[in-house]
């Protein structure tokens, strides 16, 4: 027998009467719309159930789950920690760099490894080079869900060229297994830091550009500013994060607040919503965080390049890891916001259990909050400027 | 008119079967079903992008699948999600065809042996004409992909099949 | 604050609600009757010393001697302040008392406990399954948990 508490919700909906001009009487009603799972501006497999009164949103119900991989079964069954990381490249498939390293990290923490200074800027490269990657993507499909197909083919363009750096590091183009708990599988190619310093010149005069095209565009504009705002206090009581959290006001950045790797050695801005087209905490200051964000990534990955110390890049781990019994929670920053992960261990090879904290399942379930009352169209602009990766919410 | 462009020095007449000329309006213009699940949906989104351009075989997004002809498969598919696909493939006009793209989608992938809530292959609940291997497989493998499905319509006859 | 003061000012203020608390790990936690979660949780959320509004992580954990788990990761953006708060029930009787009213973050991560671990938050608004279908049976990530053979005619293993 199904618990009733399992079935899905049902709505009661509101019907009415109204007058018409010549006198008629038209009954009125609430329409429930399905959007999704298969559906062009739900990023994936995301499903939403639209209560609509005409065209205004009255209630939006998130159903997730269509991407339910099983992770946390996966991360408790395999042979050993290390075999944990392709799967969680796989979680947040556009991040892959930021979720190992998150991973890779509290597995250090636990057993207190130390990396070696070469490894930490490595990792800070291919993090910041990752968050960039991510962030085209996210401004080129928002691009496309607001109309706009050319930003859509320059943040590909430029992507590639992300991806042929790390195709060069580890011949992986999107899934790299890249970082590994106490270093990385292996040292950096001979010319990669050449290579790389082309790309953030190459790069930065892309942002001016994408700028013109695209963020400052009329059409732009008036999709996205004033809509959807998330107030400060309610997105930090959603627990959102990232680019999310930080649009609405508040100057919070992980990165600089709890720092890891090598983050407190450069020099870089952490950027936060101002309002600048309309209410802060918009479409629109979501949208323009993840913008600068990349110019403030270029800044890091110039200064970790031109810092980037000679050396080993595997610490002196045993073959088998093999943590004391015991629990924790680190947090790192990925694109999307505060990515985190609890691992209990109960001093075998594998951990006993995983719990991965992911900023896109969080954010996401902000949606119903801030998109009551707005119009079914703004309804695609909110989704977009929350940019969740499906697989990193169902995992 | 591509490949027969200024080739004529009079207006004239090709003759060829009826099937080869069906079957090649059919093998470029395979428009696809928009529709991305996993992690190959952003490899998928990458042939579409600059670099690899996949619309160059005639291969062109429709959100809908009615006008859909061909839908690929793009990641790993869930036993909540396996529904909802068999739902679209039923809902395309045919001839339709599908690929299966990524091992997730071919056999399970990685998540074969613990994954409680992954199909292991798409082939279990809609019929599959092409797999394409790789996890994630390049946006290059998605276009031999199309290019192996391709060859597939070119064979296809319209003649009745007799029965055996 | 410290980990201890923190666990001072909640004892001071619940007494008996406090089980248990642990300072010699990396990660300091506090064991809350899970009976009692929601008051602990509003006090530490609007006491001026506390303040933390901002719920990181709730993880359901099952560990395997008849035990069920609810560990909440908190953090304070005024204070910049961690604690790690525990609530267990039993396999038998899972129930504890739902956050969600305290912390909006709270609600899917409580479904999500719920739904793969199996632990039932009383007073929450609308605990349902979030990943698995509606129909799914049994708590997938539960340490005894049997792989079905089939699901609505699909066969699930390989």
């Amino acid at each position: 027998m199904i618990e009733t508490r399992t079935l899905p919700t049902r709505y009661v909906t509101h019907p009415g009467e109204i007058k018409t001009s010549s006198g008629k009487t038209l009954r009125t009603d609430e329409m429930i719309i399905n959007m999704g799972p298969q559906h062009p501006s739900t990023h994936g497999v995301l499903r939403l159930e639209v209560v609509l009164d005409g065209e205004i949103v009255v209630d939006v119900i998130p159903h997730i789950g269509y991407l339910h991989r099983c992770f946390e079964k996966h991360a408790e069954h395999m042979t050993n920690y290390q075999q944990v990381i392709p799967y969680c490249d796989r979680m947040d498939y556009l991040a892959s760099m930021n979720n190992d390293w998150g991973y890779a990290l509290a597995v250090e923490r636990l057993m207190k490894i130390e990396v070696p200074p070469r490894v930490e800027y490595i990792r800070v490269i291919m993090a910041e080079l990752q968050r960039i990657a991510s962030h085209l993507i996210a401004i080129g499909t928002y691009g496309i869900d607001m109309g706009a197909f050319t930003p859509f083919l320059w943040c590909f363009r430029d992507r590639e060229r992300i991806l042929d750096l790390f195709e060069m590091t580890c011949g992986a183009r999107l899934l790299y297994n890249y970082i590994w708990v106490g270093g990385l599988s292996h040292d950096l190619p001979p010319g990669f830091v050449e290579k790389a310093k082309d790309f953030c010149a190459y790069f930065k005069p892309n942002i001016k550009e994408l700028n013109d095209v695209l963020s400052y565009n009329e059409i732009f504009v008036k999709r996205t500013a004033n809509v959807g705002v998330l107030p400060a206090d309610v997105a930090i009581n959603y627990a959102c994060s990232g680019p999310t959290l930080r649009a609405s006001g508040v100057n919070f950045d992980l990165r600089r607040d709890e720092p890891y790797g090598v983050y407190d050695k450069f020099e870089w801005d952490v950027i936060v919503g101002k309002g600048e087209m309309g209410t802060v905490g918009d479409c629109w200051d979501r949208y323009m965080v993840r913008v600068w964000e990349m110019e403030q990534s270029v800044r890091i990955i110039e200064q970790a390049l031109a810092q980037l110390p000679e050396g080993n890049v595997q610490a002196a781990i045993p073959k088998r890891i093999r943590p004391d019994a015991g629990e924790i929670y680190v947090r790192t920053e990925s694109p999307r916001g505060e990515l985190g992960f609890y691992i209990v261990s109960d001093g075998s090879g594998t951990p006993y259990r995983i719990k991965a904290r992911s900023p896109a399942f969080v954010n996401l379930s902000v949606l119903p909050e801030i998109s009551r009352g707005c119009m079914l169209a703004d309804l695609v602009a909110i989704v977009g400027s929350i940019d969740i990766v499906l697989g990193e919410v169902d995992r | 008119m591509g490949l027969l462009d200024q080739r004529f020095e009079n207006s004239n007449v090709l003759v060829t079967s009826l099937e080869g000329l069906l079957n090649w309006a059919r093998l470029s213009s395979l428009w696809q079903m928009q529709f991305g699940l996993a992690c190959c949906a952003i490899e998928m989104m990458a042939a579409s992008a600059s670099n690899f351009d996949i619309m160059r075989f005639g291969v062109i997004p429709r959100a809908t699948p009615r006008q859909a002809d061909v839908m690929i498969v793009s990641g790993t598919v869930t036993l909540k999600m396996a529904s909802r696909i068999k739902r679209l493939y039923d809902q395309m006009a045919e001839p339709r065809y599908v690929i299966s793209m990524g091992s997730c989608s071919n056999c399970g992938g990685p998540y074969w042996e613990h994954g409680y809530h992954v199909l292991k292959g798409v082939d279990r609940v809609i019929p599959v004409d092409v797999y394409v291997p790789g996890c994630p497989p390049r946006p290059e493998a998605l276009l031999e992909g199309i290019m192996k499905l391709q060859e597939k319509v070119r064979k296809e006859s319209v003649v009745k099949q007799k029965s055996a | 604050m410290t980990a201890e003061e923190i666990v001072q000012l909640l004892q001071s203020h619940f007494g008996d609600a406090i089980v248990e608390s642990k300072f010699d790990v990396p990660q300091p936690f506090v064991v809350v009757d899970s009976k009692r979660m929601k008051e602990v949780a509003f006090v530490l959320r609007d006491d001026e010393a506390l303040q933390f509004d901002y719920c990181s992580c709730i993880s359901g954990v099952d560990y395997n001697d008849g035990r069920l788990g609810a560990i909440y990761h908190l953090y304070s953006t005024v204070h910049r302040h961690k604690i790690v708060l525990k609530a267990f029930c039993t396999k038998e009787n899972p129930h504890i008392q739902s956050v969600a009213a305290v912390w909006g973050g709270a609600n899917w991560h409580e479904r999500e406990a719920y739904d793969l671990i199996g632990i039932i938050f009383d007073e929450h608004p609308d605990l349902r399954r979030i990943l698995l279908p509606y129909d799914w049976e049994g708590y997938p990530l539960r340490k005894d948990y049997k792989v079905p053979e089939f699901y609505n005619g699909m066969k699930v293993p390989y």
